[in-house]
């Protein structure tokens, strides 16, 4: 599993690499953690001209939170992630999720922004950003602009950013006083891709009423997915188990999935319901401050 | 005779250090691609994405001029040498480059040879192979029907059918299936899957000009024997031909047969004159060298109202893809599928066979199976636990009701193998025993109450090892003795070479501690060689877990041999008569004076300094030992379940293995052996399959759908043994290597159908996965 030749640039300044990007136009691929794209290369799937190793780029990683939101850099690895004592106590959801991407060497060389953009349903930050609500910072030909996850994935492997843009960071909501979030990945072993996931989010009011809900699936469509109905489901609700269930079935309907090796369509719908369930479980319990 | 001596010595039964692992950890192996020869250059293989397509043309124009790329080898190339096809071990042959049309899908259509494997990899992908499609067939029961479209042209028999093979009574079968109270009908398939080594193929193939000599570096379980097929079919000289068969990093059966991809190195070595070599990728591997398996079975016993087990009967599809590959002794199509009557003392079986042509990889023998004993071992264990459903009978005792007593041994069984010795009720005692069998049946009932899914699942394998004695058994006519050469220095150290040819089993420790048994030197001054055919004598190679009966046997007859010149020596030196000596607590002794004695060491320098008159000097011993039967170790497995009702999901919570392979040479070696097998054995059961769909596009070709578990899917084994010798086998031992990946598919899937059986399921075939312990549920009517 040789790629086929290419040309490799290693720049150090964001500057720099954008404007690679813009004398290389559709030729140019950018690398970050290579752990999608160099597969792809090895086994002549994707055959870039170009790579724009951004790698050599101070700053662009790190988790903090700041002005009222929690950002993620570009280059933050999925290891990062997963270590960050921040994460782990005030973003269960992003911890969980990190926690289950492939294996250990993945998750050290392996984006949080990379798998983004690489845009497979299949992938666990799409669900993990669309039951957050995030966005994305992109710097492209045009200057700075911010992408709402919403509207980032087109299809499979396909978003709606340009050759020439960069994502330099995502930004989320900050997490409210009583927030809860979990992400249920079924696999057929350890650092599979999975079969089905499901990430929740919920915030409580002081009442215990749901005042926001995010729901996003992984593997069951030509994107990850947001189950809107599931959402409206729970808002202005208490997240019992009524609730849980109705949400629950609503996430199944809000899936497509197709048949592989990895179950038919029936299962899969079926096990969006049963990780939903699971997910909002746990999130309800972690926001009324059980987790 | 002191304890520490034992010790020192290291002879059977010891926990010896494995003398190989010091240079593995510290990365000091040496694999066939660490071999780097000067002037070498590399071979890249055009596969094709084709499962049945006829080649109308091959390009290799724009190939011939990326930049380092020194030749381009096709099938027509090889058609002008007579080379293009290759025999199989099966009385088949095998396109080592496609002419005419390509038989499944990662086929080879052409190789490519440059100065670097970079250029290698651009020069296939720059090779253009124009394809016409052809009707694809997949399913073998598809294959057989009349308007199937024949694949093999080549054939004079115009149809997909391989072969037809029969063992056992049909008639007195039938009539038993008649008079019985009871019969179960179960069908199943034992699904393809792969060994998937870690090391994949690979081949340095080195044509010397000047000497007209062909060294090979491979990837070979059996090296003597691919030199024997490499003269036979390159028409090379065998006394010019060297494989040497370095570290092999896991074979598993997969490293058995000869591949395309040795011949082309080996041809385009001789083409170009300068070394060549060949490594392959894992994809390569998985999609077209010797899967296993793939046996469509169908199964029924007949049983009296009370248990009895009185006959079996089986009819069997083999999917044997496009050649018939299979590496094994010729004169069994089947290989030993007869050894499917198992641990059970029946009236009457019989058994038959067909095989098959798809448009898949060839292959079907291997991971770690001696010739078809997994398939078998599955069916009846399986089957098994259909008659305890139906006659609602605790499994256990089902199968102790029709265990083969210990005192029928030498057991003749219905199906024609005279089984050794047996004693499969002990084995089964102590895993009940260890499994706490009463605790699980109680707590089962409680969950049970409470609608939750737990499983115990049983399997008392009885494995057939040892190929084996040369009236039964060859391969490519050569009969499967094997060998072992041992030669004692002047200072008492020793050097022997054996025959077979480790990959990961540890015989230069094993093997050792034969030779520090019979010789009594300590297993440290001993070294086991092995894998260069200009050294070691010929021996048929090590798989189907015939190391240790065979060559171990050969191993301990050829020191008997050393021992018996030996005595003649120590006589001389001690000045008594031979026959006043014995061999006792490592030395010869004066009998009746014991304290007077001769070690080997002692002897091994006068056999280079005083030599007594009439004797020649030296000592060493070669034996070519044939089996006079094979050996058959067997053991009980336990496994126990949770089934997650929501997702399918299932977990091991216990396992329990006794094995019982006669006398132990290393226990250590033995547990690692049986911990390795029965992860093979979890995954077969949970997530290993070759798949294709319709189209022929294998669905299994890599590493993200060809799933290897890891440490933490894996169960905890708790392990133990009976010994049972075998009683032909020079020092009592059996083989063991593949009794974990033989006997525990069965444990896993009786476990998890035990979990379902409430809501009246049989029957799941492997691998279940979740997906389908949900649809069992399902269709049961029930919803987490
Ligand atoms: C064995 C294995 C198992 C895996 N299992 C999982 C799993 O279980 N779950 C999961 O979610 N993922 C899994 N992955 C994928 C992994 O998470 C990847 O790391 C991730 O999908 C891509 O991130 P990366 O940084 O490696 O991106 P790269 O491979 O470097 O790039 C991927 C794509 O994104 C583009 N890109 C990268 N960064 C930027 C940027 N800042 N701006 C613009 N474009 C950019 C690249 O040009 C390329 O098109 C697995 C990968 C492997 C090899």
């Amino acid at each position: 599993m040789i790629p086929a030749a290419f040309d490799y640039h290693a720049p150090t300044s964001l500057d720099e690499a954008l404007s690679l990007l813009a004398a290389h136009g559709d030729e140019a691929k950018v690398l970050a953690g290579g752990q999608s794209l160099i597969p792809m290369m090895r086994f002549r799937l994707a055959e870039p001209g170009v790579l724009v190793d951004l790698n050599h780029i101070e700053g662009m990683a790190g988790v903090t939170e700041e002005d009222g939101h929690l950002w993620i850099g570009a280059l933050t690895r999925h290891a990062e992630v997963e270590r960050s004592d921040l994460v782990r106590k005030r973003y269960p959801l992003l911890h969980e999720a990190a926690s289950v991407i492939a294996d250990p060497i993945v998750r050290n060389r392996g984006t949080v922004a990379g798998s983004l953009v690489h845009a497979d349903p299949a992938g666990d930050w799409g669900a993990v950003m669309l039951a957050c609500g995030a966005e994305l910072e992109v710097h492209g030909p045009d200057g700075q602009r911010m992408v709402p996850i919403d509207e980032l994935f087109v299809t499979t492997f396909m978003t709606s950013l340009s050759p020439g843009d960069i994502v330099t960071g995502i930004k989320l909501p900050i997490a409210g006083k009583r927030s809860g979030g979990a992400y249920e990945k079924l696999e057929r072993k350890v650092g599979d891709f999975a079969t089905v996931a499901v990430a929740a989010r919920l915030e409580l009011d002081d009442d215990g009423v749901c005042s926001a809900a995010g729901i996003g699936l992984t593997a069951v469509g030509a994107t990850n997915l947001r189950a809107q109905d599931a959402e409206k489901a729970l808002i202005g609700k208490k997240p019992d188990e009524a609730a849980i269930d109705a949400a629950s079935r609503a996430a199944a309907e809000a899936a497509s999935p197709t048949a592989d090796n990895r179950g038919s369509v029936e299962y899969k719908r079926d096990m969006v319901r049963v990780l939903s369930a699971r997910a909002l479980r746990r999130a309800a319990a972690h926001a009324g401050g059980e987790g | 005779m002191s304890a520490t001596k034992a010790q020192d010595i290291g002879g059977l039964g010891h926990s010896v250090r494995r003398k190989e692992d010091a240079r593995f950890v510290r990365g000091k192996g040496r694999y066939v691609d660490d071999v780097k020869l000067k002037g070498m250059c590399y071979l890249a293989l055009v596969r094709s994405p084709y499962a049945h397509a006829r080649l109308k043309g091959i390009d290799i124009s724009a190939a011939m001029k990326v930049p380092g790329v020194l030749a381009v080898i096709t099938g027509k190339d090889l058609e002008e040498a007579g080379l293009a096809w290759m025999p199989t071990l099966s009385h088949d042959q095998q396109m080592v480059l496609a002419t005419g049309k390509v038989l499944f899908q990662g086929q080879e259509v052409a190789a490519v040879v440059a100065e670097s494997r970079f250029a290698a990899a651009d020069g296939a992908a720059a090779v253009r192979v124009d394809y016409e499609e052809l009707p694809v067939v997949i399913d073998p029961h598809a294959a057989l029907g009349k308007d199937a479209p024949v694949l093999r042209e080549d054939r004079d028999e115009k149809s997909n059918h391989i072969f037809h093979w029969e063992a056992g009574d049909r008639d007195a079968t039938d009539a038993t299936f008649d008079a019985s109270d009871v019969v179960v009908t179960q069908d199943m398939v034992y699904q393809r899957c792969h060994p998937a080594p870690l090391e994949c193929c690979a081949c340095v193939a080195d044509w010397d000009t000047v000497n007209e000599k062909m060294t090979i570096y491979m990837t070979s379980q059996a090296p003597h024997a691919h030199r024997t097929l490499f003269a036979l079919v390159a028409g090379l000289p065998e006394h010019k031909i060297r494989i040497i068969s370095p570290d092999v990093g896991g074979g598993f059966g997969n490293k058995v047969p000869i591949y395309p991809g040795y011949v082309v190195s080996a041809v385009a070595s001789l083409k170009l004159g300068r070394p060549v070599k060949w490594t392959e990728e894992r994809s390569g591997n998985l999609q077209s060298t010797g899967f296993a398996r793939d046996y469509h079975m169908h199964a029924e016993l007949a049983a009296s109202k009370d248990g009895k087990i009185r006959a079996l009967r089986v009819k069997t599809l083999g999917d044997h893809g496009a050649f018939n590959a299979a590496a094994q002794p010729s004169k069994f199509p089947a290989g030993f599928y007869n050894i499917c009557s198992g641990s059970y003392d029946l009236e009457n079986a019989f058994v038959e066979v067909d095989g098959a042509y798809t448009n898949k990889a060839p292959g079907g023998i291997a991971y770690r199976c001696s010739f078809r004993v997994t398939e078998a071992s599955y069916l009846i264990e399986r089957t098994v636990d259909v008659l305890a459903d139906e006659l609602g009978m605790d499994p256990a005792e089902l199968r102790k009701k029709n265990f083969i007593a210990p005192d029928k041994f030498p057991y003749v069984t219905p199906l024609g193998w005279t089984y050794d010795s047996g004693n499969y009720a002990g084995a089964m005692d102590r895993a009940l025993e260890m499994v706490g069998y009463e605790d699980l049946l109680k707590e089962q009932e409680e969950k049970r109450g409470r609608g939750e899914l737990m499983g115990i699942g049983i399997s008392s394998f009885t494995e057939i090892v040892g190929a084996g004695p040369g009236k039964q058994c060859d391969i490519a006519g050569i009969e499967m003795f094997d060998s072992c050469e041992v030669r004692i220095h002047p200072t008492g150290k020793v050097l022997a070479r054996i025959g077979v040819q480790t990959q990961g089993q540890g015989h230069e420790t094993t093997f050792a501690q034969i030779l520090a048994e019979e010789l009594g030197i300590p297993v440290g001054d001993i070294t086991v060689e092995h894998g260069d055919t200009d050294t070691a004598p010929y021996g048929l190679g090590t798989y189907a877990s015939r190391s240790t009966p065979v060559a171990g046997a050969a191993t301990a007859v050829a020191a008997r041999k050393v021992r018996a010149k030996a005595q003649k020596i120590a006589a001389h030196l001690l000045e008594v008569d031979e026959a006043d000596l014995e061999w006792k607590d490592y030395a010869f002794r004066v009998k009746g004076a014991p304290d007077k004695a001769k070690t080997m060491q002692d002897v091994a320098f006068a056999a280079y300094t005083n030599v007594p008159e009439g004797l020649e000097a030296g000592l060493e011993a070669v034996d070519y030992y044939d089996p006079p039967n094979m050996t058959y170790p067997f053991g009980t497995y336990i496994c126990v379940v949770d089934i997650d009702k929501g997702t399918g999901d299932w977990k091991v919570r216990k396992f329990v293995a006794v094995d019982d392979c006669g006398t132990v040479i290393n226990p250590m070696v033995v547990e690692g052996q049986i911990h390795g097998g029965l992860t093979e054995g979890f995954a077969i059961s949970k997530m290993q399959l070759i798949d294709y769909d319709e189209g022929g596009n294998i669905t299994g070709g890599n590493f993200m759908e060809y799933l290897i578990p890891t440490a933490v899917e894996t169960p905890h084994y708790d392990t133990d043994k009976t010994v049972t010798p075998s009683p032909h086998h020079p020092i009592g031992a059996k083989g063991v290597g593949e009794s974990p990946n033989v006997g525990s598919p069965a444990a896993f899937v009786n476990a998890v159908i035990d979990a379902l059986s409430p809501y009246g399921v049989r029957h799941i075939d492997m691998p279940i996965t979740s997906d389908k312990v949900w649809k069992a549920l399902r269709d049961a009517g029930i919803q987490d």
